[in-house]
């Protein structure tokens, strides 16, 4: 890290009344001065500390897993998280679904002109907290800044990569006809967070997100279970949409279980006033795991004795369908599909 | 969820329908239109038809909001919203359906029309208020139940002067559809569809009572049970339909008592009166037109009329040949009987109003319930 005592910059970055300008995205010195005052000094590792145009590392044993993701949420600021470490826990949820440990990340960001330097150092602390605390270093990265009104305050890119431990496989297409549905806690809340406090339609809940980095629950898991069939994290359209992805990638049904799903009385209460499925509503800190029905207890029982996953619970069957159809038994007593969804969820009028 | 959960509940729910079951004669057929796009939902989402005997058949009716405004009135929303200096204000059910040509409001704001969803007519206030150098209107539709929600806006919007706000009224009046059903050549002459009687909408009900369906049971024979939307209210209401039915008798009933009364919500309705009044004529996509069928804004509040602040002209669009929304409203057809149901026509990618609407019944029936009649594939290997 550069040193105090060089000094290289006259005066220093105002993190409590600056704004971003264009010049901060425009290479020379004064986004070199965000990148050393703000990224630098919050992402501090020695592979980020060389500035080098790129991190070079000794590759893991074993198999790698790689993903990228965009984080572009309104608002930046919610009850439970902010976009900052959304974009850490996204990223590194999506590598935990592989079964992956987490070990690097990139983080791009493009930000709006005018943006506030405080609530930008608040988004980067917040995100090289959660970086820490997912043992994960962000050991590269790219700022741009485009002009006011071509952007919502600030978009973060992050890519990650993990390595897969030998024998975990876990793949959207590996569902069977028998295995059984597991979830890892209550569905629908970081999506109703985020809709308690956007404009023009906020209302008062103590629903907080589920923002949370789930590789240490995976980690778990296939210590428990290495044969998982499926992981996958049920993000933007929901629980639904996720089941439906995997049913179509495996080429089977699911048959789930209405009374299973765990759904807070908040959010299904939020969700019936806003004429909303919670089903459809996003997560950030839950995953769907499937396994052979075998497995299906003791995963189960791993998944409870992790804090991130003590609400788990069996929520159904992967059955033989040809239409690859995910249906519901009510707790009515009738059965119904839980389709994609088509387009975006939208409020209903009467 | 206390007040929603006791109305969910399956033990309950399997001794409603043991009690229809029990009470339809078999010998019958009882069939039963839900008019309310609501209860449609309902039914489809909870799996209400597979608690009822055979032979108790849901017709679903036209009450959709989205589902009935015709073509022409949409593109005249299009054609506001496309206008540089207006912010147009819709409820987001409006977003996808195909306009003339296949545009939507969604395409035109894509294509850089200022549209925002919003959820009442008080948010649209409010972007009036916070834009004034801007045109706001708030693009109103729905039956009964939104009407009085559109008044209170105009005459607030009158009270502070607020001059860069108005409404494109798209109200339309319940009992006039019911009346047209049974007037229908499907319903009244030919006899191919049959209604022994309807599910009333509960939350019009709240509004005007449940006294104006009187003359439909009596006039025309038809038993009505104005009915809560949840899904043991539908069960009961159907129960107390098969009662009437069996018993010969022809009533209104009211199964949603705990919000409707007899004579509605007398507040409500004098806002709507010095608000509104009768349009002379009002097409409806599906029922062709209806006297007397839908509301226009009174002349007193004709500052904040759109239609007359911009001379809106209602240009009639057929439907797509295609598309069988005209029959599937009047209870004529069923979402299968459309040749283009589920391929050409879905919720990705609606060609009619019935799919686009989470309450119209192609949506509902495509959404919740289509694993019923889609059979599976022969077995390869």
């Amino acid at each position: 890290m550069m040193q105090d005592d060089r000094r290289p910059f006259t005066r220093k970055l105002d993190l409590k009344n600056g704004q971003v300008d264009m010049s901060h995205g425009s290479g020379g010195k004064a986004m070199a001065q965000l990148v050393e005052e703000l990224f630098g000094a919050a992402f501090d590792n020695s592979l980020l500390a060389r500035r080098n145009d790129q991190a070079v590392f000794d590759p893991p044993a074993g198999r790698l897993a790689v993903t990228t993701d965009s984080y572009v949420v309104s608002p930046l600021f919610f009850p439970g998280g902010d976009i900052g470490s959304l974009a850490i826990h996204g990223t590194v949820n999506d590598l935990a679904m592989a079964g992956a440990r987490p070990l690097y990340l990139t983080a791009g960001f493009i930000i709006e002109e005018g943006f506030a330097l405080r609530d930008l150092a608040r988004i980067v602390a917040s995100m090289a907290a959660a970086a820490a605390e997912a043992g994960v270093a962000i050991v590269t990265g790219d700022t741009k800044v485009v002009e006011r009104g071509k952007g919502d305050g600030v978009f973060i890119n992050t890519t990650g990569i993990g390595a897969v431990p030998p024998g975990v496989a876990p793949s959207g297409d590996r569902a069977r006809p028998g295995d059984a549905v597991l979830v890892s806690g209550f569905v629908g809340d970081h999506g109703v967070a985020i809709m308690s406090t956007r404009e023009n339609l906020s209302f008062e809940t103590t629903i907080a997100s589920d923002s949370a980095a789930l590789h240490g629950l995976v980690a778990a898991m296939v210590d428990a279970v290495p044969d998982i069939h499926v992981l996958r994290d049920p993000t933007r359209g929901g629980l639904a949409t996720t089941l439906n992805e995997i049913a179509r990638q495996s080429g089977v049904g699911m048959l789930l279980d209405e009374r299973a799903i765990p759904i807070r009385g908040e959010v299904a209460a939020a969700c019936e006033l806003l004429g909303l499925d919670p089903l459809y509503v996003a997560n950030e800190g839950k995953l769907v795991a499937i396994c052979a029905p075998g497995d299906a207890a003791r995963l189960l029982d791993t998944m409870r004795g992790h804090p991130l996953g003590i609400d788990a619970a069996a929520i159904g069957t992967v059955i033989d369908d040809d239409h690859r159809f995910v249906q519901l038994q009510t707790t009515f007593g009738g059965k119904r599909i839980v389709d994609w969804l088509a387009g975006e969820q939208l409020p209903r009028i009467c | 969820m206390r007040y929603v959960d006791e109305y969910r509940d399956g033990d309950l729910a399997s001794r409603v329908a043991a009690a229809i079951a029990a009470e339809a004669d078999p010998g019958r057929h009882y069939a039963l239109m839900e008019f309310c796009g609501g209860h449609t939902h309902a039914i489809c989402r909870y799996g209400i038809e597979d608690l009822l005997p055979p032979n108790v058949t849901m017709i679903h009716g036209p009450g959709c909001p989205v589902c009935v405004l015709p073509i022409g009135r949409l593109d005249m929303a299009i054609e506001l919203a496309m206008r540089p200096e207006v912010i147009l204000c819709t409820y987001g059910d409006m977003m996808r359906v195909p306009g003339r040509d296949r545009t939507s409001l969604m395409k035109a704001k894509a294509g850089g029309a200022d549209i925002r969803m919003v959820y009442g007519s008080g948010d649209a206030l409010r972007v009036a208020r916070e834009n004034p150098g801007r045109e706001v209107v708030f693009f109103a539709i729905g039956f009964e139940t939104t009407a009085p929600t559109t008044a209170v806006a105009l005459v607030q919007a009158a009270s502070m002067g607020l001059r860069n706000f108005s409404v494109f009224a798209n109200h339309v009046l319940t009992p006039s559809a019911i009346q047209a059903i049974l007037d229908s050549p499907e319903v009244s002459a030919t006899g191919t569809v049959r209604v022994d009687g309807f599910i009333g909408p509960g939350h019009v009900s709240t509004i005007i009572g449940s006294a104006p369906y009187e003359r439909f049971a009596r006039d025309y024979r038809r038993p009505i049970v104005v009915s809560g939307f949840e899904p043991l209210d539908i069960m009961q209401s159907v129960l107390m339909l098969v009662r009437q039915l069996n018993g010969g008798r022809c009533e209104v009933e009211n199964q949603f008592n705990r919000a409707v009364s007899r004579d509605g919500n007398g507040k409500a309705q004098a806002l709507v009166e010095r608000v509104f009044e009768l349009r002379d004529s009002f097409e409806w996509r599906g029922l062709g037109t209806i006297p007397d069928s839908a509301l226009q804004i009174r002349e007193e509040f004709a500052d904040w009329d759109a239609e007359r602040r911009w001379q809106l002209r209602y240009v009639p669009v057929a439907d797509n040949r295609a598309c069988s929304c005209a029959q599937i409203l009047r209870g004529a057809k069923k979402p299968l009987d459309c040749a283009i149901f589920g391929t050409a026509c879905t919720p990705e990618n609606p060609m009619g109003s019935c799919m686009v609407s989470p309450e119209g019944s192609c949506a509902a029936y495509y959404l919740y319930g289509r694993w019923r009649d889609t059979p599976q594939r022969a077995k390869t290997g």
